[in-house]
């Protein structure tokens, strides 16, 4: 045909970007992908590139922007160790469900497999940790390829693609033709729902006085928040909270319980094994949500909602599985369900939930003289954001800390590495995150130990003026770690305290405003400062080093077997 | 622990037998044997695969093949449900043949039979289940057994189609 258009590989990446609607890339240039930024230079009006520090911190960033946008995040690398430094992040995104498109350089095709200058294989080392992984090895296939990555990434139960691109992809002409794939064969993301197993979840949930429900990260990829609520209210089922399933119902609604599982809200883990039937909606039984899963709700039927099929008796027996997109299930559901009230299942709950306000989180959340505890920063900054920021954690205490004492008022509003739980995951995480929602506050709740693990990221922060608060519970420990050693290792500290720099330096250096935090009647005000900055803050709050999170459900535990302190089990 | 047949068919993609290795290496469980062939569809490749666990560790690990992107069906099978086969070859120094009517029977009741004689050595070939294959080697090393080897199990399902027909037909 005349018309038929030859261009290159890489300005054939650019043009497929502009189509599938890409908003920004995170990446980091090198030898093997330079054609492709040679290509992204003519598209620097039409595909902002973020630059990080280094490419965990573009992964990272990418699954933060993801997470927020709920658009696949797309990341750029150089072969070799450009690309091996992306995995963490690969493995991440696979394990919370986040849909990536990462695109390798890779050297000239004559020169695979004779380990040429930063070689690796890519692809095999990616496969395991990502939901798809294929070398592009001529021009002819990046229309393909870069469409299947886009489809396969975002749809289904979401997750990380790698696209390992040639040197000679990138460079070799092809005929320009593009079609967004629909359809594969051998991949159904949409299964088509049966009746069957929806007519028995409503009856055994019609006919129920203690219902439960427990939702997750697929009602938020499903944006079926709506629905849940609907089907919880129309059933007067109480709720309760995975870590990644938090914004999934705000904080204030009369049925939410909370967080579930090991440091999860009492009412949650009590109700789990009191509950007669239990309705789980995207989520997977994580082991920090089941504790021992030979204990887990024995007493009650179980129904499973998942989009992915393996998920079902995996390690909790489901009575029913819905295979199905979470919102498409719950909009099914709910016509087969009667209204109903169970005011004494809720008021049975009741006192748990008081007990906890009075042993766990009045004193973790009162002003104290002696010294700052997390659980009172954070739901003082949670507050001072009117409780509707972009919550976006570090992994250790300050997570499960900002889980439990931030408050939601809206979906998509919690960024944190659950599955695989990555230290040095909050700080890029936050560029993402801000990128994806610059109209809502972005509050960036961190440890002094994963702080330093991608502290670089505070220069994209600078380059790109985001406004992000950045929180820092600096104890001078790895403070998760700790607390496991003062309750298994007879305190013995191994390897837990931290020498740490002056933050506050390393704030100025990037251009960041910041403010220490070192005595309790120093916070609120320091927060109000915080609140009202317009621009990157630095919140370096000194934390008692002795402040730990509970309660716990320890490993191996029933997930009713509670400890409200180091030493008392709590006696419901 | 049974043995379990595991068949697979696959889009023709680079690496698929690295990401179904994956998923038994990960769970600690070793394929015992394994063969990779095209399928009699056009396009399509199949992998018989063969593994010791229980049924419920083996369910999930089809279902977690059949998960990957590139797979288009898997499918579990105890041995009573499909018809197997496998082949060994065995080579024995020529000698030993010639001098010895005892090889000769011995071929002969393991319906075994010969595919090539040089003065040197004699090939001798051997399809059957692995127990049967497993007899002839137990009786041809004592005859100074040069080498031997075995293939992967092939099988097919005791029902009248392969069943991956019916899926590309409500699938294509």
């Amino acid at each position: 045909m005349a018309n038929e258009e030859m261009i290159s590989g890489s300005e054939m990446l650019m043009r497929i970007l502009q189509r599938e609607g890409v908003e920004y890339v995170f990446g980091y240039p090198g030898g093997s992908i330079m054609p492709v930024y040679d290509a992204l230079y003519r598209h620097q009006g039409d595909i902002p590139h973020i630059l990080t520090r280094h490419e965990q911190g573009a992964i990272h960033a990418a699954e933060g922007y993801a997470r927020v946008s709920g658009k696949p995040g797309v990341v750029f690398s150089t072969s070799g160790p450009g690309a091996t430094n992306l995995v963490t992040g690969m493995a991440d995104a696979l394990a919370d469900s986040t849909p990536l498109v990462i695109i390798t350089g890779q050297v000239d095709t004559e020169h695979l497999g004779f380990d040429a200058f930063q070689e690796t294989d890519v692809v095999g080392m990616s496969l395991p940790v990502t939901k798809w992984s294929y070398q592009i090895r001529k021009a002819e296939d990046v229309a393909w390829a870069v469409a299947r990555a886009f489809y396969v990434a975002s749809t289904g139960r979401p997750g990380p693609v790698v696209l390992d691109f040639t040197h000679t992809a990138q460079c070799a002409k092809a005929v320009w033709d593009y079609h967004p794939c629909t359809r594969l064969r051998s991949y159904a993301p949409v299964p088509e729902i049966q009746s069957k197993p929806l007519a028995e979840a409503a009856v055994l949930l019609n006919s129920s006085r203690k219902p439960l429900i427990l939702a997750g990260h697929g009602v938020a990829l499903a944006k079926a928040e709506k629905q849940l609520a609907e089907v919880a209210e129309k059933i007067d089922a109480p709720v309760g909270l995975t870590l990644l399933g938090l914004s999934a119902l705000p904080s204030s609604h009369p049925l939410c319980l909370g967080m579930a599982g090991m440091h999860g809200n009492i009412p949650v883990n009590i109700a789990t094994n009191q509950a007669d039937v239990i309705l789980a909606v995207g989520m997977r039984f994580d082991n920090r949500v089941t504790g021992a899963t030979e204990h887990y709700a024995r007493q009650a039927k179980i129904i499973h909602i998942d989009i992915d099929e393996t998920e079902f008796n995996k390690s909790i027996p489901a009575d029913v599985a819905i295979h199905a997109d979470a919102r498409e299930a719950l909009d099914k559901l709910l016509p087969l369900l009667r209204r109903n009230e169970h005011a004494d299942w809720r008021a049975e709950l009741k006192p748990h939930a008081e007990a906890e306000e009075r042993l766990v989180i009045q004193p973790e959340t009162a002003e104290r003289e002696d010294c700052i505890h997390m659980g009172a920063v954070v739901s003082r900054v949670s507050a001072a954001f009117g409780d509707d920021a972009i919550v976006v954690t570090d992994v250790g205490l300050n997570q499960m800390m900002s889980a439990r004492y931030s408050r939601f008022t809206q979906p998509d509003s919690i960024v944190t590495s659950g599955g695989l739980g990555t230290m040095g995951f909050g700080l890029p995480a936050a560029i993402g995150a801000k990128l994806a929602r610059p109209d809502r506050e972005v509050v960036l709740f961190l440890g002094d130990g994963g702080f330093q693990m991608t502290m670089q990221e505070l220069g994209t922060i600078m380059e790109h003026n985001l406004d992000i608060k950045i929180v820092l519970l600096n104890n001078n420990f790895l403070g998760n770690v700790r607390q496991m050693q003062a309750m298994f290792c007879e305190r013995r500290f191994s390897a837990t305290p931290l020498a740490n720099p002056d933050f506050m330096k390393i704030a100025s250096a990037y251009g960041i405003a910041s403010e220490d935090v070192e005595r309790p009647e120093q916070l609120d005000d320091a927060i109000a400062r915080m609140a009202a900055h317009k621009g990157a803050f630095l919140l370096n709050v000194n934390i008692d080093e002795e402040n730990m999170v509970f309660p716990i459900t320890r490993g191996g535990d029933p997930v009713d077997t509670i400890y409200v302190n180091l030493t008392d089990r709590y006696q419901g | 622990m049974e043995l379990y047949t595991i068949t697979v068919f696959s889009e023709n993609q680079v690496g698929i037998l690295n990401q179904i290795a994956n998923i038994f290496t990960r769970r600690g469980l070793n394929i015992e044997s394994l063969s990779v062939s095209p399928s009699s569809i056009e396009g399509v490749h199949k992998f018989i695969i063969t593994c010791r666990s229980d049924r419920a560790m083996m369910q999930r690990v089809a279902r977690l093949i059949e998960k990957r992107v590139d797979v288009l069906k898997a499918y579990l099978y105890t041995d009573s449900e499909i018809v197997y086969q496998e082949i060994a070859l065995y080579k024995v120094p020529a000698d030993q043949l010639l001098d010895n009517s005892n090889v000769e029977r011995v071929i002969r009741e393991h319906n075994a039979r010969i595919l090539e004689i040089t003065r040197q050595y004699v090939i001798i070939e051997k399809t059957g289940h692995t127990a049967d294959t497993d007899a002839l080697f137990q009786e041809l090393k004592h005859y100074g057994l040069l080498q031997f080897v075995r293939s992967g199990r092939v099988a097919v399902t005791k029902g009248t189609e392969e069943q991956l027909t019916r899926f590309l037909l409500n699938h294509t």
